[in-house]
């Protein structure tokens, strides 16, 4: 096999190769000092590995599911800020206001640090701050002087936010940086959410920290979308429901509530998308 | 305390402690690998009880000069969380099993729940990997006190943050992005079972260990190990994994 060949048509083809792998140009330009350390076996392992660089996710890809990821914090972080600023709403005791504290300080910190490594390793521009009604356009008249109404949109954006950077791990998969840090944020938003959850529950909800089924324990088909989905028991091609459990198989219930489910960015926009003026 | 070591799979079939059910393929590999006749020999004599037979039989059990090998690239890492679910599914069953002093009701069933969450995942990791999965791990809980509340939550909660650091340090070293994905399934149920078991501790402490960034903390399979292997009989051997 000759890989400079092969190299150079895709050089036709793609004038933008080189700049593609701008951190292995050198490899590719010197790739026989490689070829004299590896086995000929070696060579195709070394340059599809080389190609998966250059084409799995560019910077600018990378950038984009931060982006998104921005967004979504951006409305989070918004959220809790105004409803702790609310004089309508009435907090329980004051651990109730204390962990809402907590949790919309987080999603603050979760901006700003979108957007240092959007703009600084990624040499990007951070997206703005959306402009919200928390409301959904009337569908929660009382988000901010009603606890429960609070507490119920609260846990979709946490239940929603933490399928959301699921569905974009393997989108960033190629940046072990920026994997890391988005899986170290999403299980921060799984934490919150089984809080909020918690929280829930001692107002009254039928709600556990974890999600059952597709239900999302909400009176309100508003949030459907948020859950759907959920009730998956099918996992990399095991069926969880055919597994041996404790007495039995696993049951519906520990199947779906032991896998959360991704979503895809469309997904989660048209579920943001009411939130959004 | 007496019945500290189980073989982790019978433990969770609701059947007493006994000798660990050797496979044919581990029992070759220790008679492949010679010089071991010690152990071999207790092997095989092992290998010819069957459940009923006595549950202190424990005291048959090989001297651990093997080291068990989760493997390398994916097939490593899904080894390496497959032992994790097997040591917080030993866990749970065993709390459930015992439950500890003044357990409420709401506990118990939270706790039920999370038991069956952590075998449902060990049984998916040990369906998924097939005949390249490891064998059922020895654990050693006898430092845990399992009448008593603080002893447990406070290993719950240990495990729960202990898994969601590994899953999360985990993530970039797996390959393929289907994987990666199922990994996320998982991590984010363990999160939510570490907030829980958090808040049951100290109320408000779901996230006490979130950074200014408000990162969760990810761990590298070294150090996951180095505290995992010191709830465990069986020792891991991680050095082929991805790094």
């Amino acid at each position: 096999m000759n890989l400079q060949n092969i190299i150079n048509e895709i050089a036709e083809v793609d004038p933008e190769v080189y700049e593609r792998t701008s951190t292995r140009r050198h490899a590719f330009k010197h790739w026989g000092d490689f070829g004299k350390k590896l086995s000929l076996t070696a060579l195709p392992l070394f340059f599809g590995s080389v190609l998966k660089k250059a084409y799995g996710q560019s910077t600018s890809g990378i950038a984009d599911v931060l982006n998104f990821a921005l967004t979504l914090e951006y409305l989070e972080a918004g959220f809790y800020s105004s409803a702790l600023a609310s004089t309508a709403l009435t907090f329980p005791t004051a651990d109730a206001k204390a962990a809402i504290t907590t949790i919309g300080g987080h999603e603050t910190a979760h901006v700003n640090f979108l957007k240092t490594v959007i703009s600084g390793p990624l040499a990007s521009t951070p997206v703005a701050q959306p402009n919200v009604d928390y409301t959904a356009k009337g569908t929660f008249p009382d988000v901010f002087s009603n606890y429960n109404t609070f507490l119920a949109v609260a846990q979709t954006f946490e239940d929603t936010g933490v399928r959301a950077y699921k569905g974009q791990a393997a989108n960033v998969q190629s940046n072990a940086t920026v994997l890391t840090a988005a899986l170290n944020i999403h299980s921060v938003e799984a934490r919150h959410a089984s809080h909020i959850r918690q929280m829930r529950a001692a107002a009254g909800a039928t709600v556990k920290p974890w999600i059952t089924g597709n239900s999302s324990g909400i009176d309100s088909t508003a949030v459907q979308a948020s859950y759907n989905g959920e009730d998956n028991v099918s996992q990399g091609g095991v069926t969880i429901t055919s597994l041996t459990g404790v007495g039995g198989n696993v049951s519906a219930n520990a199947a779906t509530e032991s896998f959360d489910e991704p979503l895809a960015k469309a997904d989660v926009l048209a579920i943001v998308q009411p939130f959004l003026v | 305390m007496k019945n500290a070591m189980y073989a982790a799979e019978e433990q969770a079939k609701g059947k007493p402690a006994s000798v660990p059910r050797f496979s044919a393929s581990r029992r070759n590999f220790l008679l492949k690998t010679g010089g071991i006749s010690f152990a071999s020999a207790l092997v095989l004599a092992a290998s010819g009880c069957t459940d009923n037979d006595a549950p202190n039989g424990g005291s048959l059990t090989p001297p651990n000069t093997t080291a068990i090998d989760l493997g390398s690239g994916d097939t490593g890492i899904l080894n390496y969380a497959y032992a994790l679910e097997q040591l917080e599914a030993a866990f749970y069953t065993q709390v459930i099993a015992t439950p500890y002093s003044g357990i409420s009701d709401a506990e118990k069933a939270l706790l039920t729940d999370i038991r069956d969450h952590e075998v449902a995942h060990r049984e998916f990791f040990k369906t998924a990997l097939g005949s390249k999965a490891i064998v059922a791990l020895k654990v050693n809980f006898s430092s845990i006190n399992f009448s008593d509340r603080t002893s447990v939550l406070g290993t719950a909660k240990a495990f729960e943050d202990l898994g969601v650091s590994a899953y999360n340090g985990a993530g970039h070293l797996i390959s393929s992005p289907d994987y990666l994905t199922l990994a996320g399934k998982i991590v984010s149920v363990e999160a939510r079972h570490a907030a829980y078991i958090r808040d049951l501790i100290t109320p408000g402490s779901f996230s006490s260990n979130v950074d200014s960034n408000g990162l969760d903390i990810s761990a590298a399979p070294t150090d996951v190990l180095k505290t995992a292997q010191t709830f465990l009989t069986s020792k891991l051997d991680g050095s082929h994994l991805p790094s």
